[in-house]
């Protein structure tokens, strides 16, 4: 009997190791302790309401509703971050600049000449398939440096960080245009008698979309084969500069829709100040979801539930009244202590530590 | 790096001979003939400013500290890492002196002392996290530019300027250089001059050009860089050099930081925003390759300088517009990274 019971600790143990040794355990665990602090602190952190908000309709808010539809365009921009990441074994820095171009073109298309015009000028779907071209050339540019002139990704992506605000200005020739017409704002907000944002629509589309992608095309394959050896993998038959141009090309999509929501929110946009940082937010869920960051294998759950946790951390210092500039210190201790502690060094070293302190354990385990 | 391994004399006849002509070489000069070609070329179809020799000492006392921030990110980048903290550590490091100097009555030597502090302190922690635990230096020093950022306005949220009557006389310091000067509307001699900061970075300039070309950690650096298992093999400590270049970075990035004061006497959360990036750029521009093994501190000066030349060049062909400086400088990024990719192309070539 005794036999037995030691069996069924090793094998929960054994369970447990395998859970932990899990990709997506890193981003989980985060949520658990982030949702756990708000549960001792202050239990009415995931209260949700039904109230009528300034047009008089019924619509849910709270904290975990405001999360959820705040972290719309970090979730897109992680999925296309996270291919990218895989297939170049670097980041694009750039999503931040051309989000704003993507915003300004959109604004652009609807407002034609005029800056206030009372009525659209074009249809939204135009300005959206606009906007899309546009974003995904400036994604087939960056890709174009990186695969085809063998820039490094940060490096080749700096060039529209630099340029990308001043880009967007100049399509809108400096001016701030305003869309007047509120049907422009459901993108960004809620559509009547819908209580639930429609960025979390939106998000749960592209979800579903960059899944079955993922499901029935090559994509996966071929990314991870590129980033983990993009010489070997041509030898087997795949075209590592077409691979790595096209993820960055659907980076440019994400980036697209990202700067859509982005602009519809307000109506209107500001360069200097639309999407600022969020390159680092979308590299930092890329990060927390575990995947290296030197390309090669990666977990796309994994990746959203990183940028879930990210704003999750967001709205929850928020919640604590700091500082909005002041916040990127404690993004900052929190991302150091997640990296270090899934640095395989560090591992290594917990495990010897954990060998020193239970002996016996360990031995019983080895036999 | 075959260059570093010859002397460079005689320099001249050497340096065009094709067998010495290494990526290094071939990208420095490079940068020094686009700068001559940009500022000469200013000179004649602009007149005016540029040929006035104090429109060049402008340009120095206004990037002395990036400069110096571009020194140490040349440094990390020949080893093969990047460092994007500089820019709000150097940020970090301006708010904490302004506020020792006027809330706490603190002295200048005090002051500098924090500064230094600060970028050492950044240095350590970064290098450690980077070299010892083999983190990814882009997330790393990415934390580092997060706290940083955070930091500085948790020290204080406001901008203010400095009115310690020490730091005043420290700030308005000018040192005149010999022989060079214009004469102005009046008719007076005005002799050129330059700012503390200059002499400083000038100084550091010099100092890390012999640290590369003839100390055993410089040629480390190129070894790390160019490749680690090779450098390892030849008895380099990799780890600890690639701990020595991310601490030089931060200190120096505590230097920049005290120039930088120095230059505009005020603590501000936005100062030095996106230093780091024109850092970069600099130094891409001054022949660094991000791939590492290659590079020079020379080059980067000259990127510095050819940076900021366009950033004049454009403001006086009257493109006021902010936009205008951003759109070029990233057009001369790409031209330098299509060269630097060529570069490697030949290099590829001759090695297959």
């Amino acid at each position: 009997m005794s036999s037995n019971t030691v069996k069924k600790q090793t094998s929960l143990a054994g369970l447990a190791k395998s859970v932990v040794r899990k990709q997506i355990f890193i981003p989980i665990a985060a949520l658990l302790i982030l949702v756990l602090f708000n549960l001792i602190a202050d239990p009415s952190f995931f209260q949700i309401t039904l109230q009528p908000n300034s047009e008089g309709y019924n619509v849910l808010s709270g904290n975990i509703i405001s999360i959820i539809d705040r972290a719309s365009e970090l979730v897109i921009l992680a999925i296309g971050m996270t291919l990218v990441t895989s297939a170049s074994g670097g980041q694009d820095i750039s999503v931040g600049a051309t989000i704003a171009i993507a915003g300004s073109v959109v604004l652009r298309v609807l407002c034609g000449s005029n800056t206030r015009p009372d009525t659209l000028q074009a249809p939204v779907i135009v300005a959206f398939i606009v906007c899309c071209l546009v974003s995904m050339l400036f994604g087939a540019f960056n890709g174009t440096l990186v695969a085809y002139f063998k820039i490094q990704p940060m490096v080749a992506t700096l060039i529209m960080f630099t340029a990308g605000r001043s880009i967007a200005a100049w399509i809108n020739n400096n001016e701030l245009p305003v869309i007047s017409d509120p049907k422009f704002a459901y993108y960004g907000n809620f559509i009547p008698g819908i209580p639930i944002p429609t960025p979390v629509f939106i998000t749960a589309a592209c979800l579903i979309v960059i899944a079955l992608v993922l499901k029935f095309t090559n994509l996966r394959l071929y990314s991870q084969a590129v980033g983990i050896n993009p010489h070997s993998s041509r030898l087997n038959g795949i075209n590592p500069q077409m691979i790595k141009f096209i993820t960055f090309v659907i980076l440019g999509l994400c980036v697209a829709v990202a700067g859509f929501i982005k602009v519809s929110r307000l109506s209107t946009i500001n360069y200097s100040v639309v999407a600022k940082d969020i390159e680092m937010d979308a590299i930092l869920a890329v990060a927390l979801g575990g995947n290296a960051l030197g390309g090669g294998k990666f977990n796309m759950t994994a990746s959203v539930i990183g940028a879930y946790v990210i704003q999750f951390l967001t709205t929850t210092l928020y919640k604590y009244d700091v500082d909005s500039a002041a916040i990127s210190a404690y993004k900052a201790v929190v991302v150091i202590i997640l990296v270090v502690l899934s640095a395989p060094i560090v591992r290594e070293k917990m495990g010897e530590v954990k060998k020193k302190l239970f002996p016996a354990k360990t031995a019983k385990e080895a036999a | 790096m075959s260059s570093n391994t010859k002397a460079s004399t005689p320099a001249l006849k050497k340096m065009f001979d094709r067998k010495t002509m290494t990526d290094t070489r071939v990208l420095l000069i490079i940068t020094i003939a686009v700068f001559l070609i940009m500022y000469a070329s200013a000179v004649i179809f602009l007149g005016k400013g540029f040929s006035k020799p104090q429109t060049f000492f402008n340009i120095l006392n206004e990037n002395a500290a990036l400069i110096i921030l571009s020194c140490g990110m040349s440094l990390v980048m020949i080893t093969g890492g990047i460092d994007i903290s500089v820019g709000q550590v150097t940020a970090l490091c301006c708010m904490s002196c302004a506020v020792h100097l006027d809330f706490h009555n603190g002295s200048v030597f005090t002051a500098l002392l924090i500064s230094l502090g600060i970028g050492l302190a950044f240095g350590l922690i970064q290098g450690f996290l980077i070299a010892y635990l083999k983190i990814q230096p882009f997330i790393v020093t990415l934390a580092g530019m997060f706290f940083a950022k955070g930091m500085t306005t948790i020290v204080n949220a406001t901008q203010f300027n400095v009115e310690n009557e020490e730091f005043k006389a420290l700030k308005a310091t000018r040192i005149t250089v010999p022989g060079m000067g214009s004469v102005n509307k009046a008719g007076n001699y005005v002799p050129a001059y330059v700012e503390i900061g200059v002499i400083v970075a000038l100084v550091i300039v010099i100092l890390l050009f012999i640290l590369l070309r003839w100390t055993k950690l410089g040629r480390g650096f190129y070894a790390v860089g160019g490749n680690n298992q090779s450098a390892n093999m030849l008895g380099i400590n990799v780890t600890r050099t690639k701990f020595m270049a991310h601490l030089l970075c931060g200190f120096l990035a505590g230097i920049g930081g005290f120039v930088y004061f120095m230059h505009v006497g005020s603590g501000s959360p936005s100062h030095a925003s996106g230093a780091e990036m024109n850092a970069i750029a600099s130094s891409i521009i001054g022949g660094t390759m991000l791939t590492g093994g290659v590079g020079n501190i020379v080059g980067t000066l000259f990127g510095v300088l050819s940076l900021s030349t366009i950033k004049n060049i454009v403001s006086s062909l009257g493109l006021d517009e902010a936009w205008w400086t951003n759109i070029t400088i990233a057009a001369m990024l790409c031209i330098f990274l299509l060269v630097q990719s060529v570069v490697l192309a030949r290099k590829n070539r001759k090695k297959a």
